[in-house]
């Protein structure tokens, strides 16, 4: 490989780095996905000149086609489908590294045998493991997140046993490779294994625990493009896999804290079982119910509001009302802010995505640790379609499954208003004993209807 | 590959994970959405190896269809990881 490609490929990488860190600041992460798009142009275009002339018609027709599915899909998904669409997108990137480095092994296995050397059938090795593993899990993940198939973990007995099994067999079967590279059936035992471990790994784990699953198969993407780095000895892939890696193994880490679990615990499944039998025993929560134009009125008669959002907000559709409702609060001259829990949402900073898509300014958005001090001096929190990551079972009750999970601390504000459809548990599947609290009023109801109510009734008093 | 050269790409992943490291957790968790649609995007970085791959000419037909079907898959996912990516940072605005 000649002189200009290697500074071509350096070139690349640094504009990677660049362009991430440009995503540290919000005014300027626009420019950053910017350059590292134009650092992903310059590494296509040197390997595109290094290339036979003759293949370039296969090229073109491969480059449109991709493109042309992925630009449909990037302007089409809605943004509550974000997770959705990471998850498939992060598939793709394993089945392509997968599918390079079976390329690789069947061009050298028949062209060149002496090239097979023991570095570079441990890294196709790995990269067919990895590549494979971040397929299937990812689909599998694609398939809960859209409901295809049902969010409830999927657990039976043996399964770890299987799956240290699969483990084995895989590490077997690499070894026989490496002893006869030429044998094709152990590279369609690797082939069978590493798919089936990917589904194994991520069926038992819960509809809650998604955003744990996308980061780290977002992190096993990347490192799968390093494993594809290995074998075609090319940095560049080293450096953006890596830094892909490191990305989703923070995020994964993120996520893991801001729910008070392990990541073993996590990955072992099977989480929201055992808990539904725990929450039943408690006492039943008495609950008290405001309607529409009570609540109208505490908005109108407050001086600080925090909204605290979550999933349900965006399922239903409000997050446009409740721009409306801050607009109607600002008026009045009312703080009005959001406070954003890490796991609000799909996935690591959806709410933000979801809020931002409503127009609503993202310096109105803060994150836990910097609100969760404001809350005893708020006169009103609203809660929107979220549950967990309000209750103060967290704080107060060791019995609790979610004990020691970090959570916003709406009920130390003076009045709490909680829009609900109806009495139901939350992903973990407990009580909520906000609910039952003094400073607690429900208002129940489809969120975006309740609330265009409260948003009209407030414009009439204007 | 030499073991020598195998030591320079060791190099290279553990400094660029490392660097990695530091940029990413200095990113607001504001942007962790995009920034996971755009390391997906980064992560299309394959598609290079998929490039390389579709360059056989007609060696072994099996190893080119997998390189297509590789740049068909890698291409998916740099052109929508990053046109999704700007279309959410399209709209985080300032008032």
């Amino acid at each position: 490989m000649n002189t200009g490609i290697q500074l071509a490929y350096l070139v690349a990488s640094v504009l990677f780095i660049i362009g991430i860190k440009y995503l540290g600041k919000t005014k300027d992460a626009r420019k950053g996905n910017f350059i590292s798009a134009v650092g992903m142009l310059i590494a296509i275009v040197a390997t595109l000149l290094t290339l036979e002339v003759l293949t370039f018609i296969e090229i073109g027709v491969c480059v449109l086609i991709g493109s042309v599915i992925g630009l449909y899909y990037a302007y089409k998904v809605p943004m509550t489908k974000i997770p959705e669409m990471v998850a498939l997108f992060n598939g793709f990137g394993g089945l392509a590294s997968f599918a390079v480095a079976l390329s690789d092994y069947y061009l050298k296995s028949e062209t060149n045998l002496a090239s097979l050397d023991a570095v570079n059938l441990t890294s196709i090795v790995l990269s067919l493991l990895i590549g494979g593993v971040t397929f299937t899990g990812s689909m599998v993940a694609y398939l809960k997140l859209d409901g295809k198939v049902s969010g409830q973990p999927i657990t039976f007995k043996g399964q770890h046993a299987l799956n240290l099994f699969l483990l084995i067999a895989f590490v077997a079967a690499s070894v026989l490779v490496f002893l006869d590279p030429t044998q094709v059936t152990f590279i369609v035992i690797l082939i069978v294994i590493s798919l089936l471990l990917g589904v194994m790994t991520v069926i038992p784990i819960g509809g809650a625990d998604m955003p744990v699953v996308i980061s780290l198969l977002n992190s096993y993407s990347g490192m799968a493009a390093c494993a594809t780095g290995f074998i075609l000895n090319n940095n560049v892939l080293i450096v953006a896999g890596s830094l892909v890696g490191a990305s989703g193994i923070i995020l994964t880490q993120i996520m893991c804290k801001a729910m008070n679990r392990s990541l073993v615990n996590v990955l072992l499944g099977g989480f929201g079982q055992t808990v539904a039998t725990g929450g039943a025993d408690g006492p039943a929560v008495v609950v008290k119910e405001i309607g529409v134009e009570e609540t109208a009125m505490l908005f109108d008669s407050a001086s600080s509001v925090i909204v605290v959002p979550g999933y349900g907000m965006a399922v239903a559709q409000a997050q446009h009302v409740i721009r409306e409702l801050m607009e109607q609060c600002e008026k009045r001259n009312i703080n009005f802010r959001f406070a954003i829990h890490p796991v609000a949402g799909r996935m690591p900073g959806h709410m933000n995505v979801l809020l931002a898509e409503a127009n609503i300014s993202y310096d109105k958005l803060i994150e836990m640790d910097d609100i969760n001090e404001d809350f005893s001096n708020t006169d009103l929190v609203f809660v929107v379609g979220a549950n967990d990551v309000v209750n103060p079972a967290a704080r107060t009750n060791p019995e609790s499954p979610i004990f020691g999970m970090p959570i916003l601390n709406a009920d130390k504000a003076r009045t709490v208003i909680v829009s609900k459809r109806s009495m139901g548990k939350g992903y973990a599947g407990v009580e909520n004993e906000l609910f039952g609290y003094p400073n607690c009023l429900m208002l129940f109801g489809d969120a975006k209807q309740t609330i265009t109510k409260v948003v009209s009734e407030m414009k009439d008093m204007a | 590959m030499s073991i020598s050269a195998l030591i320079v790409l060791i190099y290279v992943l553990v400094l660029a994970s490392y660097l990695g490291f530091e940029l990413i957790s200095k990113v607001p968790p504001t942007l962790h959405t995009p920034l996971m649609s755009g390391s997906n995007a980064i992560s299309g970085i394959t598609i290079v190896g998929a490039l390389m791959a579709c360059n056989e000419l007609g060696y072994t037909t099996l190893s080119k269809w997998l390189g297509m079907f590789a740049l068909v898959l890698a291409t998916i996912n740099v052109v929508g990881g990053y046109a999704v990516t700007d279309r959410m940072l399209k709209m985080f605005k300032k008032k």
